[in-house]
């Protein structure tokens, strides 16, 4: 039994100089078969995990990565939680997301630090007005709460954003008051807690190399991986930049393009923005972290590439843009810079989805957005693996959507790559 | 920061002066081409983790498309060429033997 944390927790430890804090989760020695293996242990893979235990008691679940848990794009993102999205099927599915963000600290008894503070996309041409008010009835129909709020509450909620701009003034924003960000790495470690605590096996430093297939429809049977073979009834590869390489593995090709997408962050500053402010058109994103960092996005590589670092001349454009939009920053020094490989699909929306291989499901196309959508991911995941069919959820999202011309175009809603 | 010749023009450019066009020597499809034949052509991709093969275009000098090879994982160029060959031509593809033999690509290697 995992013990529980808790401020008891902690008032006894401190008595004992914190020796008795055990590990979060177990790192067991692969079995010989799961009932479900899943590829990829970043946010989606473990979130699928925990709600295949407990939505439907499916515990008999390995979860495989080749590097360390949470390694991937979950560890390298800018934490951005909303579900301000144009179409039906994605402000359902963000929207189930970032409510299960709301409760997530209790769920898994771990503190994933959900903070809503307030997410505002700022509308800097007439165009992005008309788009951004276009949403805002859209969310009003769907049940998101957010509006179109002009300059003036603009400035007010955020002191430090120059409003009259040198070459696009802020004409107004669209406003989720509930959005805003979490920690990452607790995402995951939170979900590798509980997952383990079900008796999950979360093996890591566990590439998988080939996947194997039999009977007379050639449904999966199994993966060869770095510590051995691993028989499964049921696969879910969920491995975001490398989707492409494992679907290969089993026979198939996607619809999916692997770019790199770059963050920054500054040295530590006193408070000084308490909302996440993204400006699309000059194409950069900021907040601030608990420990004063200001948090920093901007564009993705036009071009396919597998090297988790970007180039700089995408760090130039974003830190222009910056800014502008925010003149107290001009002297900031940055701390650091990493990239991450994001899964990136033509409509810009994510693919949860059956396969052309029985038994194998895939969940991608998250791209540069995905980390809001972990718990919702998951859930539907979960849904879809569990009962061989998606649920209302996850079905807009197969994969046929693109033979079928059946987009669910987010282009716009995607806006700067966050 | 990716710095590819320009056939072209022979300015060795680097990436600000670039547009890419994505995966190269797609076949067109048209009005008759079934569902998945469109779905191959707008939407499934190669995206290897190595040698690949893309259409670039040099559209801050001298405006022209042309062909790159390129490895995805260590982003070396093997060689750049003319837009107008519907497959890569053999003096690229014998540089990419020599440098990853055992290389594939689609129907081309
Ligand atoms: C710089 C940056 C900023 C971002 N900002 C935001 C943001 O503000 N808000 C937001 O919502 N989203 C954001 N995103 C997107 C978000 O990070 C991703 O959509 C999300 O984290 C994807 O999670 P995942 O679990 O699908 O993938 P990952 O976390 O990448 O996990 C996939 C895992 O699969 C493993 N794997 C791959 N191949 C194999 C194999 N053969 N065998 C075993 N394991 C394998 C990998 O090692 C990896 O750990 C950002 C992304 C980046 C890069
Ligand atoms: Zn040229």
């Amino acid at each position: 039994m995992t013990k529980r944390y808790s401020v008891f927790a902690i008032a006894r430890e401190a008595m004992r100089h914190h020796q008795g804090w055990e590990r979060a989760w177990r790192s067991p020695a692969p079995k010989a078969k799961y009932d479900v293996v899943i590829v990829g242990a970043g946010g989606h893979g473990l979130a699928t995990a925990y709600y295949l235990g407990k939505n439907f008691g499916i515990t008999n679940v390995a979860i495989l990565e080749k590097g360390w848990l949470g390694g991937g794009n979950t560890g390298r993102n800018t934490t951005i939680i909303r579900s301000n999205y144009l179409q039906d099927p994605s402000a359902a599915i963000y929207e189930k997301s970032r409510s299960l963000y709301e409760t997530m600290s209790q769920d898994l008894n771990y503190n994933v630090m959900f903070s809503p503070r307030g997410v505002m996309m700022l509308a800097q041409t007439e165009h992005e007005v008309r788009g951004y008010r276009r949403t805002a009835h859209a969310n009003a129909l769907q049940g998101v709460e957010t509006q179109f709020i002009g300059p003036e509450r603009v400035k007010e909620l955020c002191p430090i954003i120059h409003i009259e701009g040198p070459r696009y003034p802020v004409l107004g924003a669209l406003w989720q008051p509930r959005g805003g960000t979490a920690r990452h790495d607790a995402v995951a470690w939170g979900y590798a807690r509980a997952c383990s605590e079900m008796g999950m096996d979360i093996i890591q430093q566990c590439e998988v190399t080939a996947i194997h297939r039999s009977g007379a429809d050639g449904a999966v049977s199994g993966v060869s991986t770095t510590k051995g073979e691993i028989a499964c009834d049921k696969l879910s590869i969920v491995v975001a930049g490398h989707t492409g390489q494992v679907c290969g593995l089993a026979g198939f090709r996607m619809p999916i393009e692997a770019m790199p997408l770059q963050a920054l962050v500054s040295e530590p500053i006193k408070p000084c923005m308490d909302v996440v402010v993204m400006a699309n058109t000059v194409h950069g994103y900021m907040s601030q972290s608990d420990k004063g960092e200001m948090v920093i996005g901007g564009g993705t590589d036009g071009y396919n590439a597998f090297t988790q670092r970007g180039s700089f001349h995408h760090i130039e454009e974003t830190v222009r843009a910056l800014i502008e939009t925010f003149p107290i920053i001009s002297r900031l020094k940055m701390l650091r810079q990493w990239g991450g490989i994001v899964d990136m699909t033509g409509d810009r929306s994510p693919i949860l989805s059956k396969t052309p291989v029985r038994n194998i499901f895939v969940n991608c196309g998250w791209g540069t957005g995905g980390f809001k959508a972990i718990p919702g991911s998951g859930w539907a995941m979960a849904e879809l693996v569990a009962k061989g069919e998606p649920g209302a959820l996850a079905a807009p999202f197969s994969m046929d959507r693109f033979r079928e011309g059946r987009f669910i175009d987010e282009s716009v809603a995607a806006g700067v790559a966050h | 920061m990716l710095t590819l010749t320009c056939p072209c023009c022979g300015v060795a450019a680097e990436e600000t002066e670039l547009v890419g066009g994505g995966e190269a020597h797609l076949k067109r499809q048209g009005p008759g081409s079934d569902d998945r034949a469109f779905e191959q052509y707008l939407f499934l991709r190669e995206n290897p983790k190595g040698v690949h093969f893309e259409r670039w275009r040099h559209a801050y000098g001298c405006g022209k498309w042309f062909h790159v090879a390129r490895d995805t994982a260590t982003l070396e160029v093997f060689g750049t060429y003319s837009a107008q060959v519907s497959a890569p031509p053999d003096d690229i593809r014998a540089v990419i033997f020599e440098r990853r033999p055992g290389w594939s690509w689609r129907e081309f290697a």
